[in-house]
């Protein structure tokens, strides 16, 4: 969790806000510290998380959340995180030789080639509220929305999943959904294109990285936009303009700071 | 020499016993493999790519269970010989090597590697040297005395074949002795028995199924994976393959005849990304990029590595006469440096690398203008070395920032 961005959001860990839909993109640079906040963040305001990693193991993620301050073997062990890591259920899907496993998987439709039910049923009935718990709201994160699009998965049905996400995670039980999708403009990735847009849209946050548009700077790493409010609801587009804040991200936190205000210059 | 060897067979042992409070603190996690070190940035394991200016810029080395993808140079010259680099580096270290290939028989890709410049293990493998090195021995101790501190050094007798150091540097117009070859695993694709047809077609294509299906067939046999205790393997399982993706492969990625087969790299990337995350393997693929017409899928490709650098040779293109770069054979691009257990990524203070090949070492280096060491230069080359100098858009002072030029 990083108290800069947490300011600039206007989020304490005290209240969460409930039934919101942040999407983070990306471009030329990687956005998984976002990701990386948004776990801590709420697994430290004690919101029941459901984590969807595809790109990387737990153990990564782990270490990392342990240099910001929280620990996800003992939260898995508390119930309080549901963690699906994507490559050891995929490895497990083609290799494992126990057919019994492979239904209940909840990557399997990438073996069937069917739609993303099993994935969908996977993440409801994580965050489905259950007595005697005292966790505030239900958290989905999805680290790189994107990889499933290199799955073979129809952008369509993808954004089928999503809303049924929305619906049940935000809607039904007032939580909140995070999702990170790695930005295509530069490379003409029309299905990636088409999911960023798509989700976007239905966001109320967007926190979109970027690289710095005159290369690689050791001091600023990159500039983020915070887009509040529905974007690209028509009305609204022309009046919100967004906030952007450059940042540099080091061991531990990264430090965000108006445009050309790296400390590094002053 | 043999200094580095028993430091790394003593790292495991430092930390269990007492010992002063001024040695490093070792995490007895791994146990000592030759070959490998912890990165200082991470505590990741790491292997040596073979080039040791290519893990310098890397961040120190290829970590364990992750994937290096070397994007190749039009003609695959330079991108093949970083693979060889990498398999020698692999049996110098008494790694095991999985070679997979569908162009040039692994067998011979893997007789034909570069024969390792450390003195000692030439010495050993050549009885005749080894018999000039003891005259010379002998000699120097009954005519000089100068050197009292060499009387104590290890004899050459008592070192052992594999080097245990990270990182060595190979001599190219010289084979790699028969005498040293590696545990080797080989997948050749013509001379692979095509499968039964019982597999669906919305799988990774026929091909990288079978290439995955070996790779798992290692890792688990061998215990690579941990799933087997008794087989607790001491070396790394290193991986490299062969131009992924060409059409060699079957690949058809950018036909529009069958677009299911359109995810079958990026599916067999991302299953490869898990057997290596499990297991105590590392992974190097050369892919002609080039090749690829659609930048989409480039894009995700990288995306699914995790270290990614791209070679672009000067061979046939109008670089190659370009006085900026006549100490050059190609440039190097990092388009990705991975972040391990961390939020920063280890990336290397400049961006403009070159190559170039000499015989006994294959140098990364930040790239420069030459010196302009003629007396007498015309005007006409100095104008295209600024040309070429605003092209690199780097800061190179202002003597060669514009049109005017002062001749005195």
């Amino acid at each position: 969790m990083f108290p800069e961005l947490n300011s600039l959001l206007g989020a304490g860990t005290d209240t969460v806000e409930r039934g919101k839909f942040t999407l983070l993109c990306d471009s030329k640079t990687d956005g998984s510290f976002l990701v990386h906040h948004f776990l801590s963040y709420y697994l430290r305001a004690g919101c029941r998380v459901c984590f969807v990693a595809l790109v990387q193991s737990f153990s990564h993620y782990s270490i990392v959340a342990q240099k910001l301050g929280v620990n996800l073997s003992s939260a898995k062990d508390e119930g309080q995180l549901v963690f699906l890591e994507g490559l050891r259920s995929y490895t497990d899907l083609l290799f494992g030789d126990n057919p019994e496993a492979e239904v209940t998987n909840p990557l399997c439709f990438l073996r069937a080639g069917s739609d993303l039910k099993p994935l969908y049923s996977f993440v409801s009935a994580a965050l489905a509220p259950s007595a005697g718990q005292s966790w505030k709201c239900p958290v989905l994160i999805l680290d790189d929305v994107s990889v499933l699009l290199s799955l073979g998965v129809p952008p369509l049905q993808l954004l089928d999943f999503m809303h049924y996400c929305r619906a049940t995670v935000c809607t039904q039980y007032q939580g909140n959904v995070v999702c990170l999708v790695h930005g295509a403009e530069e490379s003409g990735d029309e299905e990636k294109e088409l999911l960023r847009r798509s989700l976007s849209h239905q966001s109320q946050v967007i926190l979109w990285a970027e690289g710095l548009s005159s290369g690689f700077c050791k001091e600023v790493h990159g500039q983020l936009k915070i887009f509040r409010g529905a974007v690209s609801s028509g009305k609204k587009r022309g009046q919100t303009q967004p906030e952007i804040y450059q940042y540099k991200i080091q061991d531990k936190h990264v430090t965000f700071f108006a445009r050309g205000l790296s400390a590094a210059v002053l | 020499m043999a200094a580095p060897c028993h430091r790394g067979v003593s790292a495991g042992d430092d930390a269990v016993g007492t010992g002063t409070s001024f040695k490093r603190k070792v995490r007895g996690k791994f146990p000592a493999i030759p070959g490998t070190r912890p990165s200082v940035h991470n505590g990741q394991l790491l292997v040596s790519t073979g080039v040791p200016s290519l893990d310098h810029i890397i961040g120190g080395g290829l970590a364990v269970g992750t994937l290096l993808l070397i994007e190749e140079d039009t003609y695959g010259t330079y991108s093949h010989l970083l693979l060889k680099y990498f398999l020698a580096e692999g049996v110098i270290s008494g790694h095991e090597v999985f070679v997979a290939s569908a162009n040039d028989d692994p067998t011979d890709t893997l007789q034909d590697l570069p024969a390792p410049l450390t003195d000692e293990i030439l010495r050993q493998n050549d009885p005749k040297s080894t018999k000039e090195a003891f005259g010379h021995v002998e000699d120097s101790q009954d005519m000089m005395k100068i050197a009292w501190r060499y009387q104590n050094m290890p004899k050459m007798e008592a070192l052992p074949i594999l080097s245990s150091r990270f990182g060595h540097y190979y001599d190219l117009s010289k084979t790699m002795p028969l005498e040293m070859s590696a545990k080797s695993h080989r997948f050749f694709l013509p001379h692979v028995k095509p499968p039964n047809q019982k597999e669906n077609v919305s799988e990774v294509t026929c091909n990288y199924n079978q290439l995955l299906e070996a790779i798992q067939r290692v890792v688990h046999q061998e215990g690579y994976d941990g799933s087997n205790p008794q087989k607790r393997p001491k070396t790394v399982l290193r991986v490299g393959i062969e131009s992924l993706g060409s059409v060699l492969w079957g690949d058809d990625i950018c036909s529009h005849e069958r677009p299911e087969n359109q995810h079958s790299l990026t599916r067999f990337l991302y299953a490869l990304r898990g057997l290596l995350r499990t297991s105590l393997s590392v992974c190097v693929i050369t892919v002609p990029t080039h090749l690829i017409q659609n930048e989409a899928i480039t894009t995700r490709v990288r995306n699914l590595s995790d270290t990614v650098v791209g070679l672009e040779s000067f061979i046939g293109s109008e670089m190659e006469a370009n006085p900026l770069y006549k100490d050059y054979h190609g440039l190097l691009h990092v388009h990705q440096i991975p972040r391990l257990n961390s939020l920063i990524s280890d990336v290397a203070d400049t961006k403009d690398l070159a190559f170039k090949l000499k015989r006994k070492i294959f140098a990364i280096e930040r790239l420069h203008l030459p010196p302009d060491l003629s007396d007498t230069v015309s005007r006409s080359s100095k104008q295209d070395l600024a040309g070429s100098a605003k092209l690199l858009s780097s800061g190179c002072g202002p003597a060669a920032g514009g049109q005017k030029h002062l001749d005195f």
